[in-house]
């Protein structure tokens, strides 16, 4: 006993890595009586933070451990213990308002978080206990518990499926709010189960929770009195997934298997990396250039100090004398005190409230990319979806787009073109003329009908109807077959079906995860061969003679993107078992006989070359033995836990071999609008379009001629498996040939680049395309030997980034995500942005800096996993060129103007500790150092980081070259960098020693009377608050009421607040310091006089600047109105009957 | 109606605002604009520059170093510390009538009112007649809050205790005689701090007020004895004593000390000899600090500061010169604007 217990105990110690134990409905089995039940997590789910007692600390802590925010607190807690000069309450107002700001927004987003929390958990659901039917809160179900769900609800916790209401012990789901794809899958009963649920004893042995939505593997141990456990495999298709619904089923009972935050829904949501822009990349920069100026400013401060002290008297002038606790400290506590004072006082050159209001800028900016109406697509009515507001100005940066090909290049609706059949063509027309919907387009003439023999099409078109997944959407009454219709995605029959047989039902659609599949069926409609849905088991099909034809389906061999190929293995009335296989042309040639193969490989290729996607279908016939060594081979993989993938891998592999090849299918898939406008603009905008599908070569060829990115003389430039094999030798030295030629092509006899113009401009007659292929790939990156490999690399990296589209063809879903990778890291760390539409694209988009989903047909993963998700791909070209480009000229501005501003704001302050004995006298009021960064200058910026557009978009998106004037970080980088820090010392000098020379004589009022230190720091003060102000109306191109508003509002804030502030005897200040300083200013005509002029003065320069820039550089983001002219008058001038 | 209501749902704003596409000004900066607003703005400031530069020049400025480094000078005898109330004459002369009304400021140099410490040490509370505050002063004056026997200082603070002290009275030396230029010691100090700021206690006599405190360790005199003869200028409402707590900006400073309005001196003062008895008190030598007294008179624009006009007139012509260098560039190039 007590060894079977250890036992137990031990077995289950190693199983819990790797699987759980479970009772359905909590009934031990009878030689489980030791079982003690496991302890699961609850089905509570929690995706909130904080609670109500720890959200304060909680979020205290998690927003101090950002370096500012702690840099700021560092300075506030300086200040309350050491002796500074100014008050504490100067840094800790604004570090305690950007706290509060940040807990306020966080707390509202955990509250909302709650809600939608609370009423997961809080839904009712129906628990079968005993027989009985129990209601209970969704948050109280416990792994074990079997569920009653009813029709549209939605799924509490991931279920095993146990009972369906249905005749065929299927249920239908949709994953909608998952994925996002709304067809219904069909989800299938564990076989053989007891109808009776209150007498079934069983245990689940399954993985431990993973969070991927499609992999599930399990099994099923019934115990039966009396009887050997029988044992079920448990797959993704007997799991029901929360957050899916049920559809199409009246109810299910289901038992729970993962709850709360183990569902695989919860598991998905779980961490998504941060990205991090290039511009933050350059604040951290700059911020640390600040840091410098900081501590050497208080360096240099602290040492002059103690030089000027060592001067006898002026340490301790009679009229100054020290206290008695001052006279006791050490030397060199006080230095250090005294430094920690300079910090201090300097402590306002790095802006607090910078990190607040680039924060608010990328959250409020994003806004308008998801009103923009532009990017509404009425056929889905959506519009852009943002899902992180974080990378907005990096959609400026984009240096090189890596797009996928179908879907997104086109669009995915896909429509039968024509097929091959024995080496036939077969196109059809919409002609009535041929009832049977074949017509001969070529060849020799008059073969009119069964060219390739009638056995051969039915042949042919039977596999067509069987070889698929599609589903026949069922609509039981018509009204509702209405609504649904509309509502999901369901490719119709409508116009095309009825000219030729009239279909059984009005209404029928049919249900694919993939169009191409739906376009095969529908094709073979056409001719003839109608798919009628499913009955259980058995597949019905409606022949050309208007037989219906069942076949009983016995296996279904998935596609999956490796193998590149699908099968079915079916049983005929006649009891032929048949297997079908569908798949590409490199996939399928290998494994049929190759006699048949030249004549079917002529026409794909030529399909190929066309643009349209080819299928080759093959068959064979499998018999009775071949059938039970298949049937046995599958049930095993089927069954097994561990590595389910590969076993079922190898055994496809081995049952799809030696078939005949039938014929192939065409599909066009058309491009999506204005593909080719947007890829030009993309050029012409200097970025690298890289196109990476799985298609084949020839296929996305022709899409990339389409598309305009490989033009008429683009001279290509291919390293595919045909090339490597040209030269007869061994492919490793044949690469190794080709890369060394092609490079030498590409790169070093193409003419120097000048920097910034891109190849596609200067130089159209050395274009180059490069083509490479997912096994050639696979060589360059994995080369045999260490050192070759990254020779390769280094020379594929070289070609591509001289050729103008690079297109990869063939390629896996980790190899894209590879190549982004490869880019991503290659010399100067190019900005990437990707996009796709499909499941296959998710790793790229992770991958690339940016990652664009399109909201097509091949589900939502892509959509959830982007950074931006866009209707169509036409809406990228706004995206990046008005939106990108806007964006980030609004934070780059920002930046730097907020470290321009807040430089000139302190070193009049730092100048001052010359002429006041380095004694930390602060220039200004501790108001002003307060209020400077969160009221007088905040505002205007943020206004100006919202609206600007220094050019206006239709400029913008008409003039794609004007991208290029920001590319590579073009306003962040040190240059401009230096240009700003110069304008901030230039005009800090400018302003204190203006204000310095005028007190020469403080008398200053007409009345004779003096001005004092107040006084000073006022007038320098007002100097600066207008200066930086006008500093950005001289910025702003873009006045829009708003701007108006907040420049001229924030200006006369300040004037309203200095009189109000020095107006009146403040109970709670201990000094009166303001006290009518400002006004009494006012009343002296000097002090106007040198206001004005120092505000004149120091935008000068910037005035002269932007005058003189102007009319040189096209870059000088100037191009308007004038420049549009001239390119107007240009046209004129060369007799161009162009007319603006 | 389903769909209408997701496609009214979804579908973004139609607004100026949301389309970015609000009415907007967008300003050019055209040679057009800038070339005839420099030529304004350089001829307008070059106007005021000149204005300033000649009102600058009218005033008449006397600057008189009375310190006493220097053996010559009349105040030699006083520089050493040693000498208690010591009193020197300072003669001088003037050529042209110097117009009125005169200013007559003391100056210090490198004295530095704006110390942190010093510029903190002072009780706005005391001095604004809080009588709490004149039992327990803060501690922000340590070490001038208390006396050795710790009794509370009224007013307290570095600032107070280190008032300017020295006295000056004028003499015009008419035919070997000494006649006596009246001085006028109000409206020296700003209108709000004699009226507002600044409040002596409301207790009558003021000498009640200062029970159990003692005067600045420096003055000679506790605050109630700051002018005896005019109590709107005794206590803390003395003239003197808020030019001197309105500290300055830069450690070469000067303060206004009386004015000359009166009578026959309202018009200014005629030319002739002057004498200038000062009582040296104030000790400036032990930091190298310097003493002197102005005479000024004023114009619309304060006293004599030459910075401004000339300011003026070089940011004026440099506007000038930069419209002129910009036409020429703009005509060499012929830029598009200009056709």
């Amino acid at each position: 006993m007590l060894r079977r217990t250890l036992n137990r105990w031990l077995g289950r110690d190693e199983r819990r890595v790797d699987s759980r134990s479970i009772c359905v409905g909590h009934r031990s089995s009878s030689n489980n009586e030791a079982f003690i039940p496991p302890k699961f997590c609850d089905n509570r789910i929690v995706s909130s933070k904080y609670t109500v007692w720890n959200f304060l600390p909680k979020n205290l802590f998690e927003q101090f451990r950002r370096i500012a925010n702690f840099y700021f607190l560092i300075i506030f807690l300086v200040q309350v213990i050491v002796d500074t000069p100014t008050s504490p309450v100067t840094s800790g107002l604004p570090l305690f308002f950007v706290i509060t700001v940040t807990a306020i927004k966080q707390g509202y987003e955990d509250w909302l978080r709650h809600k939608a929390d609370n009423e997961v958990n809080k839904y009712p659901v129906t628990v079968l206990e005993q027989g009985r039917r129990v209601r209970k809160e969704s948050e109280k179900i416990k792994v074990g518990d079997v569920l009653e769900v009813d029709e549209d609800e939605t799924f509490p916790c991931d279920l095993i499926l146990l009972q369906s209401s249905r005749d065929d012990d299927t249920c239908f789901v949709t994953t909608a709010s998952l994925d996002g794809e709304s067809n219904h899958k069909t989800h299938y009963t564990v076989p053989d189960t007891e109808k009776d649920l209150e007498s079934l004893n069983a245990t689940i042995e399954c993985e431990q929770p993973q969070p991927d939505l499609y992999k599930f593997v399990g099994r099923m141990h019934i115990y039966k009195a009396d009887q050997e456990p029988a044992v079920r495999s448990l797959g993704p298709e007997n799991l029901l997934l929360k957050g899916s619904t049920l559809k199409n089923t009246q109810t299910i009972c289901g038992v729970a298997i993962y709850t709360g935050m183990e569902t695989k829904m919860a598991l998905n949501y779980q961490g998504k990396s941060q990205k991090r822009s290039a511009v933050e990349k350059s604040i951290n920069a700059f911020l640390l250039v600040y840091l410098c100026i900081l501590v050497s400013k208080a360096l240099v401060c602290t040492t002059l100090k103690y030089v000027w002290q060592n001067k006898p008297g002026q340490d301790e002038p009679w009229y100054n004398e020290k206290t008695q606790r001052e006279k006791d400290t050490n030397l060199y506590l006080k230095m250090f005190t005294d430094f920690l004072s300079f910090m201090v006082l300097f402590n306002f050159i790095i802006p607090v409230s910078m990190y607040v209001t680039v924060e608010m800028q990328k959250f409020l900016g994003s806004f308008f990319i998801t009103w923009d109406k532009d990017f509404f697509d009425p056929e889905i009515k959506e519009g852009a979806l943002v899902n992180t507001s974080d990378l907005n100005e990096e959609l400026g940066q984009v240096e090189y787009v890596f797009t996928d090909k179908t879907g997104t290049l086109t669009q995915n609706n896909m429509e039968f073109i024509e097929c091959c059949i024995d080496g036939f063509q077969y196109k059809y027309q919409d002609a009535g003329t041929d009832l049977d919907g074949f017509c001969v387009t070529d060849g020799p003439a008059n073969k009119v009908q069964h060219k390739a023999g009638r056995e051969k099409e039915e042949l042919f078109l039977r596999a067509l109807c069987l070889c698929h997944t599609v589903q026949v959407k069922e609509s039981p009454e018509q009204g509702q077959g209405q609504r649904d219709g509309l509502m999901d995605q369901v490719d119709g029959l409508g116009v095309d079906g009825k000219g030729l047989h009239p279909p059984p039902q009005e209404q029928r659609g049919f249900i694919a995860s993939s169009p191409d599949e739906v376009a095969l069926v529908k094709g073979a409609m056409r001719y003839g061969f109608t798919f009628l849905g499913f009955e259980s088991k058995t597949m019905k099909i409606l022949t050309r003679d208007n037989d219906v034809e069942r076949y009983e389906l016995l296996h279904v061999l998935n596609f999956d993107p490796v193998r590149r190929r699908m099968s079915v293995i079916v049983r005929s009335k006649s009891g032929d078992t048949l297997l079908f296989c569908k798949g590409a042309d490199s996939s399928i040639f290998p494994r049929v006989r190759q006699e048949e193969v030249e004549r079917i490989r002529m026409n794909v290729e030529r399909n190929a070359t066309e643009g349209y996607r080819t299928l080759c279908v093959a068959y064979k016939y499998l018999n009775a033995e071949e059938y039970a060594q298949a049937d046995a081979g599958l049930r095993e993989a089927r069954l097994a836990l561990q590595d389910r993938e590969e076993k079922l891998m190898a055994v496809y592999n081995q049952v799809e071999t030696g078939m005949s090849l039938i014929g192939a299918t065409a599909v066009e898939d058309r491009l999506q609008e204005e593909a080719a406008e947007t890829m030009e603009a993309l050029q012409g905008a200097g970025m690298k379009v890289w196109v990476l599908t799985g298609d084949k070569m020839e296929t996305a060829k022709s899409t990339c001629y389409a598309c305009r990115l490989f033009q008429r003389n683009t001279e290509l430039l291919e390293l595919t498996v045909r090339t490597l094999e040209d030269g007869g030798r061994r492919r490793e030295e044949r690469l190794h040939e080709l890369l060394v030629e092609y490079h030498k092509k590409a790169v070093q006899d193409a003419p120097p680049v000048k920097a910034g113009v891109t190849r596609a401009w200067s130089s159209a007659n050395h274009d180059y395309g490069f083509i490479i292929d997912g096994a050639t790939l696979s060589m360059v990156l994995n080369s045999s030997s260490e050192s070759n490999s990254s020779r390769y690399k280094n020379l594929f990296l070289q070609i591509c980034q001289n050729c103008t589209s690079v297109l990869c063809c063939r390629m896996a879903p980790l190899q894209k995500a590879q190549i982004v990778k490869m880019v991503k890291n290659s010399k100067g760390s190019p900005i990437t942005l990707s996009i796709g539409d499909g499941a296959n694209d998710v790793s790229m988009i992770l991958e690339a800096h940016v990652g664009i989903g399109i909201k097509g047909k091949e589900g939502r993963q892509a959509v959830r996993n982007s950074d931006y998700a866009i209707p169509k791909l036409k809406h990228l070209k706004k995206l990046l060129l008005a939106h990108g480009h806007l964006y980030y000229v609004r934070i780059a501005h920002l930046v730097q103007y907020f470290f321009y501003k807040n430089l000139c704001f302190i070193l009049p302050q730092f100048l001052y500790q010359f002429f006041c004995g380095y004694s930390q006298q602060p220039l200004y009021d501790a108001a002003y150092l307060t209020m400077y960064n969160i009221c007088f200058t905040s505002m205007p910026i943020l206004a100006y980081s919202l609206l600007e557009q220094h050019i206006c978009m239709e400029v913008l998106l008409d003039n794609a070259t004007l991208y290029r004037g920001i590319a590579k970080n073009g306003m962040l980088r040190w240059g401009p960098f230096f240009y700003w820090t110069l304008l901030g010392v230039f005009h800090g000098l400018l302003f204190f020693f203006g204000v310095r020379y005028l007190f020469g004589n403080p008398a200053l009022q007409d009345n004779g009377q003096v001005f004092g230190n107040w006084s000073y720091g006022t007038i320098v003060f007002t100097v600066l608050v207008f200066t930086v102000t006008l500093k950005l109306a001289l910025d702003t191109r873009h006045w829009t009421w708003i701007n108006h508003f907040v420049i001229w509002g924030s200006l006369a804030f300040y004037v309203f607040f200095s009189f109000f502030w020095g107006g009146i005897i403040w109970p709670f200040l201990k000094q009166q310091r303001l006290y009518f300083v400002f006004a009494n200013m006012l009343s002296s005509v000097s002090a106007w006089l040198v206001i004005i002029l120092l505000i004149l003065l120091s935008l000068l320069p910037e005035i002269l600047l932007v005058v003189f820039r102007k009319p040189r550089g096209p870059h000088a983001g100037q191009l308007s109105q004038e420049g549009l002219l001239q390119t107007a008058r240009l046209h004129l001038s060369h007799h161009l009957p162009i007319s603006t | 109606m389903v769909k209408d209501e997701k496609e009214i749902a979804n579908r973004p704003d139609n607004t100026a605002f949301t389309q970015q596409r609000l009415p907007a000004w967008q300003p050019m900066l055209s040679a057009g604009i800038v070339i005839p607003g420099f030529v304004l703005i350089g001829l307008a400031f070059i106007g005021i520059g000149v204005a300033l530069f000649v009102t600058s020049r009218s005033i008449t400025v006397l600057e008189i170093d009375y310190t006493g480094i220097e053996k010559d000078s009349a105040c030699f005898k006083c520089s050493n510390a040693d000498v208690k109330n010591c009193v020197c004459n300072l003669v001088f002369s003037i050529d042209s009538l110097f117009e009125g009304p005169v200013f007559f400021y003391y100056g210090l140099s490198n004295y530095f009112q704006n110390y942190r410490k010093y510029a903190a040490s002072r009780d706005d509370e005391q001095l604004s007649g809080d009588l709490d505050a004149f039992t327990a002063p803060s501690d922000r004056c340590s070490p001038y809050d208390y006396n050795s026997n710790d009794k509370p200082i009224v007013p307290c603070g570095a600032i107070a205790n280190s008032m300017f002290n020295d006295t000056f009275v004028l003499y015009r030396v008419v035919n070997g005689a000494n006649k006596l230029v009246p001085l006028d010691g109000k409206g020296i100090a700003w209108w709000t701090d004699y009226n507002v700021k600044f409040r002596n206690p409301s207790v009558t006599p003021l000498k009640n007020a200062f029970n159990n405190t003692v005067k600045p360790i420096f003055w000679p005199n506790p605050a109630y004895q700051l002018d005896t003869s005019d109590p709107a200028n005794n206590g803390f409402i003395n003239q003197d004593f808020l030019v001197w707590m309105r500290r300055a900006a830069l450690p070469d400073f000067r303060k206004l000390y009386r004015r000359i309005t009166d009578g026959e001196y309202a018009k200014g003062l005629p030319a002739g000899n002057y004498s200038l008895t000062i009582a040296y008190n104030y000790p400036v030598q032990s930091f190298d600090g310097r003493k002197k007294v102005v005479f000024s008179n004023v114009s619309w624009m304060g006293g004599k500061n030459e910075f401004l006009g000339i300011a003026y007139l070089v940011v004026g012509s440099l506007c000038v010169l930069m419209s002129i260098v910009m036409l020429i560039v703009y005509a060499k190039f012929k830029f598009p604007e200009e056709d």
